[in-house]
């Protein structure tokens, strides 16, 4: 597997089927793109993109740039130079689970290296891979924002704070069996009271 | 209008300058030369390369001249320690990821960034790390890549966006990652994409045709015009030895600003392919190598007993015209014919140019196509379309649905859609509407009240006024304006050519026209004067090699009738002959009265008879057309365009290697713009 990180790349792969928006999506893409003044409708591009990435497996494929910019009516090249400019939007398929490790130096004062090299254990997966049953991606990333909390991680849209190595691999062993698992501090305070 | 002009201090000496410029511009106009790689006045400002970097009084940083409006009483220096510190390092960080390649690039000698490395550049480097490198992307057969040389000025981005109106290349990802590439490494679909070689600073983006040929301190330059299309862009010849090795644009803010089209830009391969390089005699039904004085000989011999008619080619300049019709007025008169392709006309010169002046039209608030396909047609034309379009234009188009890079209303195929309620109702409201009559319906015109009342058309919606004339006749043809201007047609107005067959010839000459392979003159003895080895000199009696317009001095008139010279470049292939020498020595023989014993003398005699040529670059002044019907009627004729392949339109273009790759590459696989359209 290539090994940046899937947000980094510059390079867009097709998936081979047909990306058309859902319902749900396209009731949501009006709301969205009325909120921009008329003429500047492309605009939109980037609520589209994370809209895209939710519907089509947490990655933007080439069908679903084509298929933004016939809806924002832009050409396909300006919807590329945005989804490949932020590290968020994903250029290659990832697994179910994004694991996204905070590096950055609070949460490395507070041991990130540790819980690294816990979740790469746990998931049998280098930085910047995919676990071979296609649960995990896992990549690092900068600050998250939760630095008062770290060390921190990011599983797709839940935050995961206060982790040692053994919390750690309690919610990699949970997601593995299906079981749900506590979001937030994993030492039971509330968002950053003191501890 | 003082109103508009502030005053301001360039390192120490006040001007006053326009308050819209910005600092760079008002340095410019104070004789300091500001180096830059983003910035270029033909495209927006991006400020992305930091070169420009100026010391403004009381600023506490340097400030990038490109993007910096100008103030009252502003202090700019740009010769301090500080400001030269600043660009230093801005080379510095450029450097240290370009390759140092200059001696294997083709960039090298006349390259932005050498130049610039040699005022700002340190002589060694302080970088131990790594250098980036990039993957080289495709952009189509014409434009080479070798992007790690790449430093990210994105004006090829800027140029494909605004310019050339297709929107293909951009930068993908960010900081060490940002790449320049088209979407999904597809071939550039633009007629003008050449020009991203001349607009890049830098190395990345080369010619491919002209990949490791040639140093620029080697090459001969030659100013020449571009006769593939009617707009006579100006052009320098690059040539070493007896080869043309490129041609590159040369700037004329009256027409082709700084671009040219990618056929003139790239073609020069066709130029020494299948040249007719020796006269040939047609004898037991194939063409045999012969020699001048026996082929002469022969056409003497024919042209004591046979009645001539002459045909004009597309690419026939206009002193070779003038001896055409000195040659020819010794058979008596309706003798010699350029428009081949039955252009109807009206007497006046305003009745086939472009009478707007081409950098008038991006002032044009409404614009009317009416059987032209300006995008392959005449790719600079259409770049100021493109430009009015960006200035909120309305453009209509009638004649066929054609795929063009801007957004056009499509009213139908017919000439009376001319008359449609919508086009009516905006034509009112518009206070600039422009007319643009093309060739697709021009040629099939029967009727010549049809043109009269496109003349009254125009009069009636205020296209043409007392101080302007905004309609238009648009062909593609480099020689057609100066041919007619000096009479170079036959007295039909409208289908000129289908009428010939009328009048009996026995001899055809032809100048560079395939059309003397037309069925009409099957019972004709037929000569071909031209460069090129094609259908019209396949079926020909007598071939006479004559040189191409890089090979012999010659005036062209462009479609807004503005005569220009086009230079020669280096001698003739083969034994090839101008054409007035050639008519010179049958003249002798024939004991015509046919003066010129020289080209000057040839020249000098065509400007006295039409003194409004020999103003080069002006463009000849005329009274607009008063030949207006009471009554608006158009017949009914179906428009077909007289360039199809914009790539292969002459014999020239036909026999070029490169735009033979062209067509397998950008034409053959669907284009980007037809597939989001």
């Amino acid at each position: 597997m290539s090994s940046n990180h899937p947000g980094l790349s510059n390079n867009f792969s097709r998936s081979g089927e047909k990306f058309s928006w859902s319902k749900d999506n396209l009731r949501s893409i009006k709301n969205i793109i009325s909120k921009y003044p008329k003429g500047r409708e492309q605009s939109a591009v980037m609520p589209l993109l994370y809209l895209a990435q939710e519907q089509n497996n947490n990655w933007i494929s080439i069908e679903c740039i084509e298929t933004i910019s016939e809806t924002l009516n832009m050409p396909k090249i300006r919807v590329t130079e945005v989804a490949s400019f932020y590290s968020m939007y994903n250029t290659r398929p990832v697994g179910e689970n994004l694991v996204q490790i905070c590096r950055t130096s609070p949460c490395w004062l507070r041991g990130s290296n540790k819980i690294t090299k816990t979740i790469c254990k746990e998931t049998k997966c280098e930085i910047n891979d995919t676990s071979d049953d296609n649960k995990f991606t896992v990549v690092e990333v900068e600050c998250l924002g939760a630095c008062s909390n770290g060390p921190m991680i990011q599983i797709n849209n839940d935050f995961f704070e206060d982790l040692d190595e053994e919390s750690t691999k309690k919610i990699i062993d949970n997601i593995k069996e299906g079981k749900p698992n506590v979001i937030g501090s994993q030492k039971g305070r509330r968002s950053s009271e003191n501890a | 209008m003082s109103d508009d002009l502030i005053n301001i201090k360039v390192n120490q000496k006040e001007i006053q300058v326009d308050k819209n410029l910005t600092v760079m511009q008002a340095c410019e106009i104070a004789g300091e030369e500001i180096p830059r790689f983003c910035y270029h006045d033909k495209l927006s400002i991006a400020g992305n390369c930091r070169m420009c970097l100026v010391e403004i009084e009381k600023a506490p940083k340097l400030v990038s001249s490109c993007t910096m409006p100008l103030m009252e009483g502003m202090s700019i220096i740009t010769n301090s320690e500080k400001v030269n510190a600043g660009r230093k390092g801005v080379m510095e960080f450029l450097l240290i990821n370009h390759p140092l390649d200059c001696p294997i690039c083709d960039q090298g000698g006349e390259c932005d960034l050498q130049d610039q490395a040699m005022y700002y550049g340190f002589d060694k480097s302080r970088y131990k790390e790594n250098k980036r490198a990039v993957d080289n992307k495709n952009m189509g057969p014409l434009v080479n890549t070798i992007m790690t040389r790449c430093i990210h000025c994105t004006r090829c981005v800027r140029f494909a966006t605004e310019v050339a109106g297709v929107p293909e290349l951009g930068m993908l990802g960010r900081g060490e990652n940002a790449e320049i590439t088209t979407y999904l490494e597809q071939s550039i679909t633009s007629e003008l994409s050449g020009n991203v070689i001349d607009l890049c600073p830098v190395g990345a983006l080369t010619s491919k045709p002209y990949q490791f040929k040639a140093r620029p301190w080697e090459l001969k330059r030659t100013d020449s015009i571009d006769i593939f299309d009617s707009v006579g862009s100006n052009i320098r010849v690059d040539s070493r030895a007896e080869e043309i090795l490129r041609v590159t644009p040369r700037t004329n803010e009256y027409i082709n600003e700084e671009w040219i089209s990618d056929k003139v830009r790239f073609n020069y391969d066709g130029y020494y392919q299948q040249r007719i390089d020796t006269p040939y005699i047609k004898e037991n039904q194939k063409l045999s190598i012969s020699n001048w004085e026996e082929s002469l000989k022969v056409l003497k011999d024919k042209l004591k007993t046979l009645k001539p008619l002459a045909l004009i080619g597309e690419h026939v300049d206009l002193e070779t015209g003038y001896a055409i019709k000195k040659f020819m007025s010794n058979y008596g008169i309706d003798n010699v014919e350029c428009r081949t392709d039955n252009h109807a006309i009206l007497e006046s010169l305003d009745s086939y140019r472009f009478n707007t002046p081409l950098n008038d039209i991006e002032n044009s608030d409404l614009i009317i196509l009416v059987g032209t396909n300006p995008k392959i047609e005449t790719p600079i034309i259409n770049h100021k379309i493109f430009k009015a379009y960006n200035n909120d234009a309305k453009i209509f188009n009638i004649g066929e649905n054609i795929s063009l890079n801007y957004k056009t209303e499509y009213l139908g195929e017919s000439l009376s859609n001319l008359n449609n309620e919508n086009l009516i109702k905006a034509l009112k409201k518009s206070t600039n509407p422009l007319i643009i009559i093309g060739s697709a319906f021009l040629n099939k015109i029967k009727n010549i009240k049809t043109i009269k009342s496109i003349f009254s058309y125009a009069d009636k919606y205020k296209v043409i006024t007392k101080e302007k004339n905004n309609l238009n006749f648009l062909n593609p043809y480099a020689s057609r304006v100066g041919q007619l201007i000096i009479g170079n047609t036959t007295s039909n107005l409208c289908e000129p050519f289908s009428n010939l067959k009328k009048d009996n010839f026995e001899l055809v000459l032809s100048f560079g026209s395939e059309h003397i392979a037309n069925e009409q003159f099957n019972n004709c003895f037929k000569v071909y004067f031209g460069h090129h080895g094609d259908d019209g000199a396949m079926g020909s009696d007598i071939v006479l090699p004559t040189p191409l317009y890089t090979e012999k001095n010659g005036t062209f008139v462009n479609i807004e009738g503005r005569p220009q010279e086009a230079k020669k470049c280096h001698n003739p292939i083969g034994s090839a002959k101008e054409e007035w020498s050639i008519l010179k020595k049958l003249s002798d023989e024939l004991s015509f009265d046919f003066i010129p014993n020289t080209f000057d003398q040839l020249r000098s005699e065509l400007f006295d008879k039409h003194p409004i040529l020999s103003d080069y670059h002006e463009i000849i002044a005329v009274e607009n057309s008063t030949s207006i019907t009471p009554d608006i009627e158009f017949e009914d004729c179906k428009a077909e365009y007289p360039v199809s392949n914009f790539y292969m339109s002459d014999v020239i273009s036909k026999n070029s290697v490169t735009m033979a790759k062209c067509v397998e590459e950008i034409i053959s696989t669907p284009s980007l713009l037809e597939k989001s359209a």
